[in-house]
């Protein structure tokens, strides 16, 4: 399953995005394999992930994930042990955690939600946001400590069909406090703006 | 390959040259049909030796070609014609390429004839043969069908019409077998395997903003109450008119199977529900219909105007139809769409079809809370109207097609909308006044959380394991039904506001004594526990494959068995080799079944006298929520009795 597959256009620097998963097995247990990823145009790939995870239904709503994350990419290639969690909150609100530990001793944490606002039977407006922690400074990947960038971003999608919903959107993004300085010291923007367009997709 | 298409084809030829004719310029504008109409009785085999074949093949539905599966090139599959006391040989070739099985649903045989893979017998290999044979002890109408993975959602069933050894109780001039099914383009596995995806991803009636803002179904209040507790109230069928055509013995509402009778004739209605997944409302605008059976089982007259059929279950009806056309509707539970044939007096002749109504919405009741006392603001939304945005299948046009106007043809209208020919049957409002009292005795905790409107309180009383201490607790159990109540006298789901006659549970009272009247020795309760997000169905909280235990009756005793539904959808359960009696009140003339519907939040209590020394399946008829694992094995032991 596809969830973001866009393309991210913002003056002068346009990118794209993709965040998708996929899982094997039962209804208990099963095995994730997600990745995420982004990158402009003109540098091609910034940051690429791949994770697989081991993930078990801890009650109706909630499922336990656990594994490993590689990063690829130009930055230093980490491994991370991955202990996170998924599932439906009230509301159902779709939320995702996960805390990442290097294999150079570095903790990272984030945090996922949207919500699928039905307009009609098939036009669904998407909010959602993702949260990037630090427990440390990672000069190697230009990540600070603490609060180290969010996403908050608006979806409108059609499903054609449920499986196939091409979307547009925005997409607001900034780095937060030594991260922001990474970035400016890379003379790269603090915050960016972009107008998505993608697809979500799956089968 | 194409037999059936080649019969198709034919009987389409049949009906422009034939019954067409009357078509031409007769009738006047709104009695066009949309087709002829297919007059074509469904195909028979009767006698000692029969001979079935399983084949894959096209079926045209509508006009539109889709895979399927089916007995002797046919679906239905013929209806095969008994008579009580006699002894039947069926050989039936499995010509697929997987195995399958053919079940005889409702008929007391032997446990090895039962047909159910892994149970009673291994399957029928591919390109094999498997011999059935057994003596036929009963009467009535029954069906028959594939019970290995999906083949039933694709096409394998049929009926079956047992006479009885001795004069018929029920006087009838003239007969039809209705076989009513759901129909899908897509393979049963495709289906399954979308619903494990995305449970509602057939769902195209759900709530929208655009509903909200157009003061359709829930109000907001509501919508954040549910959405707190994570339940979809739209959640009315799993499988919809979105991929179903619902079909009339293997015709689509645009095709329109039309059965033939002589004004003034009594009409014998034999309606088979062998759908996968949907329960149907029933009616005939105009027409009265008279139930005489029940899953195959006599039951005393009652009139009614509109009845809903679970999933496997059957009804004999009476009609005594004038000189017209009827429309004869089976109208899909959540609204999505619906199956339609035509009762005319010639063939060619067909009557409006009516509208789609609009689709329930699930209550809190329905979700096991009782009638409680805190609920009643918590109106059913129907009042309300339907989200605007919501789709129905194709059927929907039909009724501008055919130039339904509501009054003319409208159904025959009974003072108040009381329950069927059943004065002082207790109703709701009755139930409501009991359980109200319950409450407080029982419930006190939850009913004073509920009162409140306290969320959180509200929240953990919807799964407390201590309501049900026997369920094992998983993530398969979404919810526990705090207060689960007694809905046989109520109207089922969606019909509680028709202006016309409903049929209830308790309206059936059985014709003949029952056969064992002894007083159970014992009490079973089972709960029918699901995960709608997850889609996971099961009896107590164990999936058939996790595995679970047998449930073990002794030879020839008799047992309570109470089905407590904590989901929020119904589940039509079904035993195999036996008949119970529903506890509705009704003495020693208490209904007998095979397949009883346990209403969203309700109970069913039935007796059992188990009987039939064997392994029994015992599951809910939903096709796609016993492949989940709403399912166990019922042991009775041992095979001889010992003397007394």
């Amino acid at each position: 399953m596809l969830n973001i597959a866009e393309f991210q256009f913002r003056n002068g620097d346009d990118g794209y995005r993709w965040d998708g998963q996929a899982w094997f097995g039962g209804d208990v247990n099963r095995l994730f394999i997600k990745s995420e990823g982004e990158g402009t145009f003109r540098d091609a790939i910034e940051t690429a992930e791949v994770q697989a995870l081991y993930s078990r239904a801890i009650g109706p709503y909630f499922n336990l994930q656990a594994g490993a994350r590689q990063d690829l990419g130009p930055s230093p290639k980490r491994t991370y042990a991955t202990v996170g969690f998924e599932g439906l909150a009230p509301e159902f609100f779709e939320v995702e955690g996960a805390a990442f530990l290097s294999n150079e001793g570095d903790l990272l944490g984030r945090l996922e939600g949207y919500y699928n606002q039905r307009i009609t039977q098939r036009l669904i407006l998407q909010p959602r946001v993702e949260l990037n922690f630090s427990a440390q400074d990672v000069p190697e990947n230009k990540i600070g400590s603490g609060l180290s960038n969010a996403e908050l971003g608006l979806r409108l999608g059609y499903e054609i069909r449920r499986e196939f919903a091409p979307y547009i959107g925005l997409s607001w993004n900034r780095t937060f406090g030594d991260t922001a300085e990474f970035v400016r010291a890379d003379g790269g923007r603090v915050t960016s703006f972009s107008v998505v367009a993608g697809i979500r997709a799956w089968f | 390959m194409s037999r059936t298409f080649d019969r198709r084809q034919i009987l389409r030829g049949a009906a422009l040259t034939g019954g067409g004719l009357a078509l031409s310029a007769r009738l006047p504008t709104w009695a066009q049909p949309v087709s002829g109409g297919i007059v074509k009785p469904l195909p028979t085999l009767n006698g000692a030796q029969i001979e079935l074949a399983i084949d894959g093949f096209p079926l045209l539905v509508d006009g539109r070609r889709t895979p399927a599966i089916g007995v002797n090139g046919t679906v239905p599959a013929p209806l095969i014609r008994l008579k009580e006391g006699q002894n039947v040989r069926l050989a039936v070739a499995n010509r697929l390429g997987e195995s399958s099985s053919i079940h005889w649903h409702g008929l007391l045989v032997p446990f090895a004839m039962d047909g159910v893979p892994g149970i009673s017998f291994p399957g029928i290999n591919p390109h094999s043969i498997f011999v059935y044979e057994f003596p036929v002890i009963q009467s009535g109408t029954y069906w028959y069908h594939s019970h290995s993975g999906a083949q039933e959602q694709e096409g394998l069933y049929g009926p079956i019409v047992i006479d009885p050894a001795g004069p018929d109780p029920i006087a009838y001039d003239r007969e039809h077998v209705i076989v009513l099914a759901d129909h899908s383009p897509m393979r049963g596995e495709a289906i399954f395997r979308k619903l494990k995806q995305q449970a509602d991803y057939f769902n195209y009636q759900e709530q929208t903003l655009t509903g909200l803002l157009a003061d359709r179904d829930q109000t907001l209040k509501e919508r954040v109450r549910w959405g707190w507790m994570r339940m979809d109230p739209t959640d009315n069928s799993d499988v919809t008119g979105s991929t179903y055509t619902y079909v009339i013995n293997g015709y689509g509402p645009r095709d329109n199977w039309t059965a033939l009778f002589t004004p003034g004739e009594r009409v014998r209605l034999r309606f088979v529900n062998a759908a996968a997944q949907t329960n149907f409302n029933v009616r005939i605008p105009g027409l009265p219909m008279t139930i005489v059976q029940s899953d195959g089982q006599n039951v005393r007259p009652v009139e009614t105007d509109e009845f809903q059929i679970a999933v496997a279950e059957t009804y004999d009806v009476i009609v005594t139809p004038g000189a017209q056309a009827y429309t004869l509707v089976s109208e899909a539970l959540d609204r999505s769409g619906l199956g339609r044939a035509t009762l005319a007096p010639k063939a060619g002749m067909s009557a409006p079809v009516p509208p789609l109504r609009r689709r329930p919405v699930v209550t809190m009741k329905d979700m096991g809370m009782g009638d409680m006392a805190g609920m009643s603001n918590m109106k059913p939304s129907a009042s309300r109207g339907i989200d605007p945005t919501a789709e129905q299948n194709a059927s929907r046009k039909l009724a501008q097609e055919t130039g339904w106007t509501g009054a003319a043809m409208g159904t025959t209208q009974s003072a108040g909308g009381s329950t069927a020919g059943m004065p002082g049957v207790p109703g709701v409002p009755g139930d409501s006044d009991a359980m109200s009292g319950m409450d407080h005795s029982q419930m006190p905790g939850e009913a004073a959380g509920m009162g409140k409107g306290g969320m959180s309180g509200m929240d953990m009383s919807m799964r407390d394991p201590k309501n049900a201490p026997q369920i094992k607790m998983g993530p398969g159990v979404q919810t526990i039904a705090p207060m689960p109540m007694d809905r046989t006298g109520e109207r089922p789901q969606g019909l509680e506001d028709v202006a016309h006659r409903v049929l209830t549970y308790r309206d059936l009272v059985a014709f003949a004594p029952n056969p064992d009247v002894r007083a159970p020795s014992r009490s079973l309760d089972i709960h029918l526990t699901g995960n709608m997000e997850r889609y996971m169905w099961s009896f107590d909280g164990q999936k058939l494959s996790d595995p679970a235990d047998p449930i073990p009756f002794r030879n020839g005793e008799r047992v309570r068995v109470n089905l407590i539904n904590d989901t929020m959808m119904p589940h039509p359960i079904h035993l195999h080799g036996h008949f119970f009696e529903l506890v509705t009140g009704h003495g020693d003339h208490a209904p007998r079944k095979h397949t009883v519907n346990v209403a969203p939040g309700g109970k069913v209590t039935f007796d059992v006298t188990a009987d039939a020394p064997g392994d029994w399946a015992f599951h809910c008829h939903n096709l796609f929520h016993m492949t989940a694992g709403m399912m166990r094995v019922v042991t009775v032991r041992p095979f001889e009795v010992a003397p007394a």
